[in-house]
């Protein structure tokens, strides 16, 4: 319960001071504005967190994103099932990393951080220059006006209702969290670590996948290094709602909380009206403040445990 | 009198040879499952040494010996978690060839491991999902539910648990109480062959009453159980069969009524313990170490003395060692003159550095003493080594050679060498002779007894019970606490058997 | 010679070599000396952060320091400005770097101990602060280096670039830590394995906060010297040095897992990552192919390694 608790009461907090700060904030435009960013940032946070599900951590996350939203910005839309083909052909391949990694028991910060480049060099072959034009019915999901809820709300819910699913209530999610929290134990009861592995990396393409996408829906145009600094993001993210690096122990819906929160810090600061040098600087604070908090939590929750 | 079967010429399925009480002459109903001949060797160390054991329908083998006999090995043959160099494994009368974890499951053999094997993170009903792969489909958490929660409550009702919660929340005994209602649990695929080792040792007398009424309920349904406990009054009073393992071999096997007590412990035998100094006597000299415990008694240690830590494994003492070594050793500066030194018993967790020569692995604890204006000196490191090399007999033709090309005694040895090179005066052993064969042990006992007469202070966790009976002083531990101090002749496995299950009131 | 063939370093140097001469076949050696002593200056860089990151690297899986380039660029900042281009300063600038990086270490440990996280997120905290800090100081006028330290940092002597002769000295001195002193054995040690090393009484935690401080020291000169090097201090300056300087540590035949380290490879594969890069120019390669070969090259080095030490056990 507290693992969820502290993501919920960062985000509200942090909510509450925007709205406090610029009350225009709080209209339908207004929120739609603060978390627009959000959602491929939620999307590639739920990626990131289904490698940590299986211990591992993946560095190639931002580079992966630019290079779908590039593909997605040239081949999705003008040929489009070449770029179905392609972004499949993506998928495979992180699915591949993920045994190579548990086969040769490699590191999985130095895999995917080879890998960084190679899809950051893909990225520059595909799009040389920013350019490029966002498939318009990606564009049309993004920029669409639902009723009462703004898109990018609805979005983030949809998104955590799923993954919660997914991950927290499938048959599937179970197995890649049991690898993360005793793999020889799953082993052990006859399954095999080979496919729960290339499962959890292709399914984490998946998302990347969609949040290059989404991305290039509200950007319109990609560039190579349009999402850079989501491999920190996404791994902030899932650290923020509640996740830890090792033991499978993760929250889709804190991930996607996270998210949200992280994409807050930056509006707030600005309302705040921070200078916007200190705004990464800021988010490293939120970070460290929140580990921090967690850390007491835990050791209260432990003290009150041990009889 | 006992039984002289000869399993090379016995073949499954035939008639067993007439062998009171060990079967009746009756024909042999096929075996749920049967091992023969298997032999395992790890290195110089023959873990299992043709061993032949056929699990019938309906029985309960209890399996006893002491650490070491083979016991753990035999029951990674049965449960396909070990391929054997040698043997073969039949099930119901027929060859299993390639005999793997996955065959063994669909046999419908089970086993409770002492260690952790459900997955901490996940809750109870996710674990059976994972324990079950046939579980899935739609609906699979209401099944999960059902199934698990109808173990639970068949082996030990009132049992209390949520199984909705996740196993990382649940206590020590609540967990393995999981453990065994997953090995029961019947989804589909019902379990013929339950093995349980050590199944008791974190489970109060009675929820241990409960599971021991539960066994003799599977079997007299036609179930199989192999039960592996310290507790000989429990394999006494469940198993329908007794087998007793020592050195890798089966070395005697009777039905219920052919042992007592004293006739078990007779036949595990004892390693002969030569007692070469007289015992001092405890409070001679003032504490050099101790340490208050939150409850039962306080530790204490004095100079020159070598006090034993007894009691099931897994009951406090790996903790009460790590907290004289954390309170005592440098965090932050390096010391020249530790206070403490510390012998693993888990090699390769918290001992070897398997990168590195056998060298480098013995002088690591003292390369401040090597160094002189903070550079190492080549010649003063050899020299150490070649010292040690002869003064505990390290066998290999170069110290430079790999830790890794050191068989497991000398490993330990090397440790030993490490530990006792450094000018600590307490030497902190947590269950060092694991896998160490017995002309080894029998030197480093000899190495211990002279520097604790030099003024050295011991202390000592093992498992094996004649260690226990070379100490001055024992503790015995029972759930975190010492329940029992026994000191000179007072230290006997019976005594501490007794205090190790008996010890507490509660 | 087969001694020499059985240090991990060397295949570093060999690529290196095979490199150097692919790119002389092509130009036709006219550039010979000029691509040598460019390679030698911009692998010199790369040597510095490289340095700091495998010792930090050497204490084991998890290890790693995300803050250099933040590192880096605060430092080339804070001295350029203190400095203000007066050749009597030049000391003191050198000073306020180091002294930033016994800040940024000092914090990053504080970090990992206080919170208890993996390192490479406090470090990633970290220079998310620092960083801002980088931006903050570096508003307004690009100042220029004094001209004294423009002049060392641009030129040679005796034919080799001053830049190289200095990551040579630090290179020295990381061996003679590294493999004579007892520090360099405990943190190995502590690589290997983190509770063995504890139970053989080794004050790990003043050992790996040595480490971390080192590298952050190591990455605060380097980014001063780079600052003096490049005319002046950018604010992405340091960038390029985060995937490079663990690069190169991988290329250089460190084990990723720890506990095994050593300082040539760092030399042999700094060299190689630019001299790849300006055979791939030679040949018109562009930047996307570049960057794909850096990937591969560092995937294959990965696998390779991990067939040894397979292949050893």
């Amino acid at each position: 319960m507290l693992r969820i608790a502290v993501p919920v009461a960062s985000l509200l907090l942090l909510l509450a001071g925007v709205f406090y700060l610029q009350p225009r904030a709080m209209s339908y435009n207004g929120l739609n504005l603060l978390f627009n960013l959000a959602v491929p940032i939620a999307l590639a946070t739920i990626a990131q967190m289904l490698i940590m599900a299986v211990n591992d951590l993946d560095l190639s996350m931002g580079t992966f994103v630019s290079f779908v939203a590039c593909v997605a910005a040239t081949y999705l839309h003008d040929t489009p099932i070449l770029g179905v083909l392609i972004l499949s052909g993506a998928i495979v391949a992180y699915a591949a990393i993920g045994v190579i990694i548990y086969l040769r028991d490699l590191p999985s910060i130095v895999v995917t951080l080879g890998m960084s480049f190679v899809w950051g060099g893909l990225a520059v072959l595909i799009l040389p220059a920013p350019g490029g034009t966002a498939p318009e019915w990606a564009r049309a999901v993004m920029i669409s006006k639902p009723p009462l809820v703004p898109m990018a709300i609805i979005a983030s819910a949809l998104l955590a209702v799923f993954a919660h699913l997914l991950i927290m209530r499938s048959s599937l999610g179970v197995l890649i969290r049991g690898v993360g929290g005793n793999q020889r134990s799953v082993q052990r009861a006859g399954w095999s670590i080979i496919a729960a592995r290339a499962s959890a990396y292709a399914l984490a393409a998946c998302f990347a996948v969609a949040a290059g996408i989404c991305l290039v829906g509200l950007t319109t145009s990609a560039d190579a290094n349009i999402a850079l600094r989501y491999t920190l993001l996404s791994i902030a993210g899932v650290i923020l709602g509640g996740g830890e690096f090792t033991g499978g122990r993760i929250s889709p819906i804190g991930a996607v909380i996270g998210a949200l929160t992280l994409t807050l810090a930056g509006s707030f600061l600005s309302f705040l009206r921070i200078s916007p040098d200190w705004q990464i600087g800021a988010q490293g604070a939120i970070l460290i403040l929140v580990l921090g908090v967690r850390l007491l939590l835990n050791r209260l929750e432990s003290k009150g445990g041990v009889r | 009198m006992t039984c002289q079967r000869d399993p090379s010429r016995w073949q499954p399925g035939l008639f067993r040879p007439a062998c009171l009480p060990c079967y009746r002459k009756i024909p042999m109903p096929s075996a749920i499952l049967e091992v023969t001949d298997a032999a395992v060797r790890f290195g110089e160390v023959r873990a299992l040494d043709g061993v032949s054991l056929a699990i019938l329908p309906g029985e309960c083998i209890g399996l006893v010996g002491h650490n070491g006999a083979g016991k753990s090995t035999i029951v990674s043959v049965i449960n396909g978690g070990l391929t054997p160099q040698q043997g073969e494994i039949f099930s119901d009368g027929t060859r299993l060839a390639p005999y793997g974890i996955g065959v063994a499951r669909s046999r419908g053999v089970r086993c409770v491991f002492q260690e952790l094997s459900l997955c901490p993170n996940l809750s109870i009903i996710e674990n059976t999902r994972i324990m079950h792969r046939t579980l899935g489909g739609f609906g699979w958490r209401a099944r999960a539910r059902r199934i698990i929660a109808a173990s639970l409550d068949a082996v030990f009702p009132g049992h209390g648990i949520d199984v909705g919660d996740q196993v990382g929340v649940l206590s020590i005994a609540q967990r393995q109480m999981v453990e065994i209602a997953m090995a029961f649990s019947d989804a589909g695929q019902p379990p013929r062959l339950v093995i349980l080792d050590e199944p008791t040792s974190s489970l109060d007398a009675g929820l241990a009453t409960q599971l021991l009424a539960h066994v003799r309920r599977f079997v007299a349904g036609g179930g199989a159980v192999i039960l592996i406990s310290h507790m000989l009054n429990e394999i006494l009073e469940t198993a329908s069969r007794i087998v007793v393992m020592k050195d890798g071999k089966i070395v005697a096997e009777r039905g219920a009524g052919g042992f007592d007590h004293a006739g078990l412990v007779k036949a595990m035998g004892s390693v002969a313990t030569h007692q070469t100094t007289a015992r001092r006597s405890a409070g001679a000299s003032h504490p050099v170490l101790d340490l208050p415990m939150t409850k039962g008694q306080p530790f204490r240690a004095c100079k020159g003395e070598v006090v034993g830590l007894a009691g099931l494994g897994g009951h406090g003492q790996t903790r009460v060692l790590l907290a004289l070594f954390d309170h005592h050793a440098p965090q932050w500066w390096p010391r020249r003159h530790p206070a403490v030194t510390f012998v693993a018993g888990d090699r390769r967790e918290n001992g070897i550095f398997d990168r590195w020569s056998i060298l480098k692995n013995m002088t690591i604890a003292t390369l401040s003493d090597l160094s002189r204006r903070g550079l190492l000196q080549d010649g003063a490191e050899t020299a150490r080594g070649a010292t040690w090399k002869t003064r505990i007999e390290i066998r290999t033709a170069n110290m430079e050679n790999p830790i890794l090309s050191l068989s497991g005694g000398n490993q330990q040895k090397v440790l030993f060498a490490r530990a006792l090179s450094t000018r600590a005066p307490v030497v902190l052993m947590d269950d060092p002779m694991r896998g160490v064969d017995v002309g080894t042990k029998q030197e480093v006992y000899g190495i211990i007894r002279a520097e604790a007469e030099a003024g050295r202070t011991f202390v000592w966790y093992s498992t094996e019970m004649e260690e226990m009976q070379l100490c001055d002083r024992v503790y015995v531990f029972r759930e975190g606490a010492i329940v029992a101090e026994l000191t000179g002749d007072a230290i006997s496995e019976h005594n501490i058997l007794a205090a190790s299950f008996e010890g507490t009131t509660a | 010679m087969k001694t020499l063939f059985a240090k991990p370093w060397i295949w570093s140097f060999i690529a290196a070599v095979s490199v150097w001469l692919a790119t002389i076949g092509v130009t036709g050696g006219a550039s010979t000396v000029g691509l040598s002593q460019a390679a030698l200056t911009f692998a010199a860089f790369s040597v510095l952060v490289g340095i700091g990151q495998m010792f930090v690297i050497t204490l084991g899986p998890g290890n790693i320091d995300l803050s250099v380039p933040a590192t880096m660029t605060l430092a080339g900042t804070v001295a350029l400005k203190y400095m203000d281009g007066q050749n009597g300063l030049i000391l003191h600038g050198l000073i306020i770097a180091i002294v930033i990086g016994v800040g940024v270490g000092t914090l990053n440990y504080a970090l990992i101990k206080a919170l208890r996280i993996p390192p490479i997120i406090a470090t990633l905290s970290m220079s998310f602060i620092v960083q801002s800090a980088a931006i903050w100081t570096n508003r307004g006028l690009r100042i220029k280096p004094p001209q004294v330290l423009a002049d060392f940092t641009t030129s040679t002597s005796f034919g080799i670039p001053n830049i190289a002769l200095v990551a040579l000295l630090i290179s020295v001195i990381a061996w003679v830590l590294l493999h004579r002193t007892p520090y360099g054995r405990w943190i190995m040690a502590i690589g290997q394995s983190l509770p063995a090393a504890r139970m053989a009484g080794i004050a790990v935690d003043g050992n790996r906060f040595v480490t971390y401080l080192f590298c952050a020291i190591l990455a605060a000169v380097c980014g001063y010297l780079l600052a003096c090097f490049s005319g002046g201090a950018a604010l992405n300056m340091g960038s390029e040095y985060l995937l490079m300087s663990i690069a190169v540590v991988v290329i250089g035949g460190t084990a990723v897992a720890g506990g095994d380290s050593n300082v040539p490879g760092i030399w042999g594969a700094s060299l190689f990552m630019f001299l790849v890069v300006s055979m791939l120019n030679t040949y018109g390669v562009g930047a996307g192919v570049r960057l794909i070969m850096t990937g591969v090259i560092i995937f294959t080095v990965i696998l390779l390694a991990s067939g040894r030490t397979a292949a050893a056990r």
